[in-house]
């Protein structure tokens, strides 16, 4: 069984520590991840807003590599990616004269069978088995698992019954020994793309979440998708401002979160990255 | 020499503006054996069957192929022309050009090259076509209606009030059904249980009507005039007969805290239990499940209270074999558990309640007595909210049509609400108002402009708990399209209506279709809309599709006028498209060597032997023969008869395959 890996744009910037804590609880756990080959943007937000051939292109000549280096499984960490490659899958599979078109333009065959994996089914699938020797220092407090828009959705595709109330992240975080509150702040839009052209939007936005999460004692957020992590992270001035005080929450990558149970350092998990700084309560 | 007549219907256009009718017309004149062949407009019109009979008179037909739609449209129509003109209508057969033809593909030489196909097969079928005459049955003139709620109690009025015996089964301890939680109905508020428990009561007293509570159907055998229906009645653990509903079993029960079905679980009953006061029959059943005795083997104490010893324990079911002549299913339905809706914290939060639940708070005879109290703590709550479309008209996590009952319900709450709560406010988030009925879009605005019920357009997106209250937030479509919270104190969601759990089954048990929601299906959506596919089985009320009082009663009503129909008549005539195993003149006598494999391959239990004996009595052979009243002409022995000695009357294996070589011989 080989299993793929494709980072996105993302996890080589702004959420390196993404990257990082991911291969490390990996190799933590004896996985092996390999990169796709010369992979390249997933088409974002941009392409299926303007072009709708491109927006399927991108994603798909990413997946035909992966199937030219036989993998069974392809894992992307970056929900907006996973989205994107996910989306395209299912949108091939649906029209095959559009799929005949994309092979054409890729010059390449494409079976579109391989298993595209987020990072919650990917942790749920291979991480999850092995976390009871793994876990050195259970994660002893109140945590609000937060997976915004793109982790759960589409629903004709994820066919989750839950996508309002999705329970993966939660049922993950309790077997590090956390405990995730009852919170109906989960789905709730984190102002996404406003982060860069209207950041008080994501202040408000981002600011109701952080707050909730606060007032029903959750002492970290956990997020799995690199744009919900800074904008609740890296725009802590604007929701500081928007609610008028200041708000010291930190906000953890699940994979980071996995880490330090795992007992890895603050260094192999990436939590130095952060604009907020990572103070969690002691264990135990 | 056969001289067959071929007839080809236009149908409007729905055949020619895909196929070329006159060509089909022209091709199938010129096949051997056909006399005349000719292309209408309208075959099943008037004028188009006075060209079939017409023609029959004039070139001494022995044989009709009318090319249309499907026979079961209009092989009647044209079978009965046929034996108007003297022809024996099973010499007339039809050829599905439109369903099977012009409708599913489009309009080019291969389609029109096909109907001539079909035509041609048919003929070929038509020239080896027997003279047949139909089977007399016998009408069983009782009617059987399953489900005692008000669809089942008004088919049953009906029937038994124009003579005919009913038997009315009910798989709770009461009949009344859904109608008897309700409230105040609308658009006229008038009390629910005040308009439907006399009808209950007279259920009960009729004369002609039988009424068997905490009963299922087990099993139905049987075809239209002549069904074979099982009854299971559960054990109540009473005695029937001697019980006198005195109630003193009830109140001694120790196991108090049972959720009761009645009051949707806001409210608790005893393990020995009448549902509600008004129940018919007001005599109690034994819930084996709770039951102390039952569980552990300890108790009785109904048994020593009980003044006249009715309390049966260990009794057992029963199950009982009824004759009807037809099949009333009033079975109903229920109402969604929002449980794929986690987001409206549905069992999380108890003052997040269903429609149904709300009902009983507002009924008089509910938990609170009628009072709005929330199931919490109590309180009167001063903001309560409505989400309709709870379910509803949601394809991504629900289900993709309207219960159609909701809008006129949430109205009817909302409104109950202010006339009980005054000074309080109610709000109703919506996606359309659907109040089509006769006084429905009055009462609606009546809820908006004299009672002051806030009406929200836009859907809500979650409901949670902060400091006591639920927050509700969702969104105002109109005007400003703003996103709206409002703290409310308890919330109403107006849950689809589905399907009962056990209507796949129920309708399996029965042979009739259903749809893929579980609703049962009705033989024609416009034109049969109480009569399902498998003759004498009828449908009344929110079985067939979600609907309110006035409608079901309204079908209730037209289910037993189809009943009474079917008993106006003595007998009924039956196709005599069935089984016959072949007889030959001596010594033969039958191909049949007697092997009964067909008698073990038939489900309906319809062959049985014959002797054949010489003049002196001697068995000479012994052969299978098939009893004409219980063959179904499924055709099951046919594949089973290693001798080729079984064929169906009409569809005989020489006429299949004269069908299948005239395809073959496509020139």
């Amino acid at each position: 069984m080989k299993l793929g890996f494709y980072p996105g744009c993302s996890l080589t910037g702004s959420s390196r520590e993404y990257n990082e804590s991911l291969l490390a609880i990996a190799k933590e756990a004896g996985i092996e991840l390999c990169e796709i080959n010369d992979w390249n943007c997933c088409g974002a937000t941009a392409a299926h807003n303007l072009n709708k051939e491109l927006s399927l292109s991108l994603p798909a000549r990413n997946l035909a590599i992966a199937e030219l280096e036989e993998m069974d499984e392809l894992v992307v960490p970056c929900a907006a990616c996973y989205n994107r490659l996910v989306m395209t899958q299912h949108e091939l599979d649906e029209d095959s004269t559009i799929k005949a078109q994309i092979e054409i333009k890729l010059q390449m065959p494409l079976k579109n069978g391989i298993k595209i994996l987020n990072v919650l089914q990917f942790l749920e699938k291979h991480i999850v088995p092995r976390l009871d020797q793994l876990v050195k220092k259970p994660l002893a407090f109140d945590v609000a698992c937060y997976y915004g828009c793109l982790l759960v959705r589409p629903q004709k595709v994820m066919k989750s019954e839950r996508f309002e109330d999705p329970m993966a992240m939660d049922a993950i975080m309790q077997k590090l020994g956390a405990k995730p509150i009852d919170w109906p702040f989960k789905t709730e839009c984190c102002g996404a793309g406003f982060s860069v052209s209207k950041t008080e939007i994501v202040g408000e936005l981002s600011g109701k979440i952080v707050r909730d999460a606060v007032n029903r004692g959750a002492k970290a957020i956990v997020v799995a998708c690199p744009m919900c992590h800074s904008n609740l992270d890296m725009r802590r001035p604007a929701i500081d401002s928007y609610l008028n005080m200041k708000i010291d929450i930190p906000v953890l990558y699940i994979t980071q979160a996995i880490a330090l149970a795992m007992g890895l350092t603050p260094q192999q998990a990436g939590t130095q990255r952060h604009f907020v700084p990572v103070n969690l309560p002691v264990n135990r | 020499m056969s001289k067959i007549g071929v007839f080809i219907c236009h149908c409007g256009e729905n055949i020619s503006a895909t196929v070329d009718v006159a060509r089909v017309a022209e091709a199938a004149g010129k096949l051997e054996g056909v006399a005349f062949s000719t292309d209408y407009k309208y075959m099943c019109s008037d004028p188009g069957q006075t060209i079939i009979k017409q023609t029959i008179k004039e070139h001494g037909l022995t044989g009709v192929v009318v090319a249309a739609c499907s026979p079961r449209m209009h092989e009647g129509t044209f079978r009965k022309a046929c034996s108007e003109a003297g022809l024996n209508p099973y010499m007339c057969e039809m050829s599905n050009l439109r369903e099977h033809c012009s409708w599913v593909h489009d309009k080019s030489e291969a389609t029109t090259q096909k109907a001539i196909d079909l035509v041609r097969t048919l003929v070929e079928k038509v020239k080896l076509d027997k003279p047949l005459f139909a089977i007399k049955v016998p009408v069983t003139k009782t009617a059987l209606v399953i489900g005692g709620g008000i669809a089942g109690i008004q088919a049953s009025l009906d029937i038994a009030n124009a003579g005919h015996k009913v038997v009315l089964v009910e798989k709770d301890p009461s009949i009344g059904g859904h109608m008897s939680q309700l409230s105040e109905t609308f658009p006229t508020l008038d009390c629910s249980q005040c308009i439907l428990t006399p009808r209950m009561v007279e259920v009960a007293q009729h004369p002609n009507i039988t009424l068997m509570t905490f009963a299922e159907l087990e099993k139905l055998e049987g075809s239209i005039g002549n069904f074979k229906a099982t009854i299971r009645k559960k054990a109540k653990s009473i005695d029937e007969s001697l019980c006198n509903g005195c109630g003193l079993c009830t109140t001694k029960c120790p196991t108090k805290k049972i959720p009761s079905e009645f009051n949707t679980g806001l409210g608790f009953r005893t393990a020995i239990y009448v549902p509600f006061p008004q129940a018919v029959p007001n005599k109690p059943v034994i819930d084996k499940d709770h039951c102390l005795f039952y569980k552990n083997g300890k108790c009785k104490i109904c048994e020593k209270v009980c003044p006249i010893g009715a309390i049966r324990f260990g009794q057992e079911d029963e199950l009982v074999e009824i004759q009807v002549g037809a099949v009333v299913i009033a079975t109903g339905f229920d109402v969604m558990q929002p449980a794929g809706f986690p987001e409206y914290g549905y069992g999380k939060y108890k003052d997040v309640i269903t429609g149904l639940q709300f009902e009983r708070l507002a009924s008089a005879s509910g938990p609170t007595l009628g009072e709005i109290r929330r199931p919490s703590d109590g309180k009167i709550p001063e903001k309560i909210v409505f989400v309709a479309c709870a379910g509803s008209r949601d394809p991504a996590k629900g289900i993709p049509y309207c219960s159609k009952i909701c809008c006129m319900y949430t109205a009817k709450h909302a409104m109950l609400y202010q006339h009980k709560v005054h000074g309080g406010k109610s709000f109703i988030f919506y996606m359309d108002i659907r109040a089509g009925g006769k006084n429905y879009e009055e009462f609606v605005r009546r809820a908006i402009v004299d009672d002051e019920v806030n009406y929200i357009r836009g859907r809500v997106s979650k409901i949670y708990e902060e400091n006591g209250k639920l927050i509700v937030r969702g969104v105002d479509t109109l005007l400003n399209a703003k996103p709206v919270e409002i703290e409310a104190d308890m919330v109403v969601l107006a849950s689809a209506a589905v399907a009962n759990p056990g209507a796949e089954e129920l309708a399996q048990k029965m042979h009739v279709s259903y749809d893929s929601y579980h609703f049962f299906s009705e033989a024609h959506p416009k034109l049969k809309p109480v009569e399902t596919n498998t003759a004498g089985i009828f449908l009344a009320g929110a079985c067939q599709a979600p609907k309110d009082i006035p409608e079901t009663v309204s079908q209730a009503s037209g289910a037993a006028s189809k009943v009474t129909i079917l008993f106006s008549n003595d007998e009924l005539s039956r196709d005599p498209l069935i089984a016959v195993v072949n007889r030959s003149p001596a010594p033969l006598f039958s191909t049949c060597v007697g092997c009964f494999l067909c008698a073990s391959a038939c489900p309906y239990q319809a062959i049985g032997e014959e002797l054949i004996t010489d003049r002196k009595g001697n068995v000479i052979k012994r052969v299978a023969k098939v009893n004409p009243g219980l063959c179904q002409g499924c055709g099951t022995c046919v594949a089973f008869c290693r001798s080729k000695s079984i064929d169906i009357q009409g569809y005989s294996n020489e006429q299949m395959c004269a069908e299948v070589i005239a395809l073959l011989n496509n020139e």
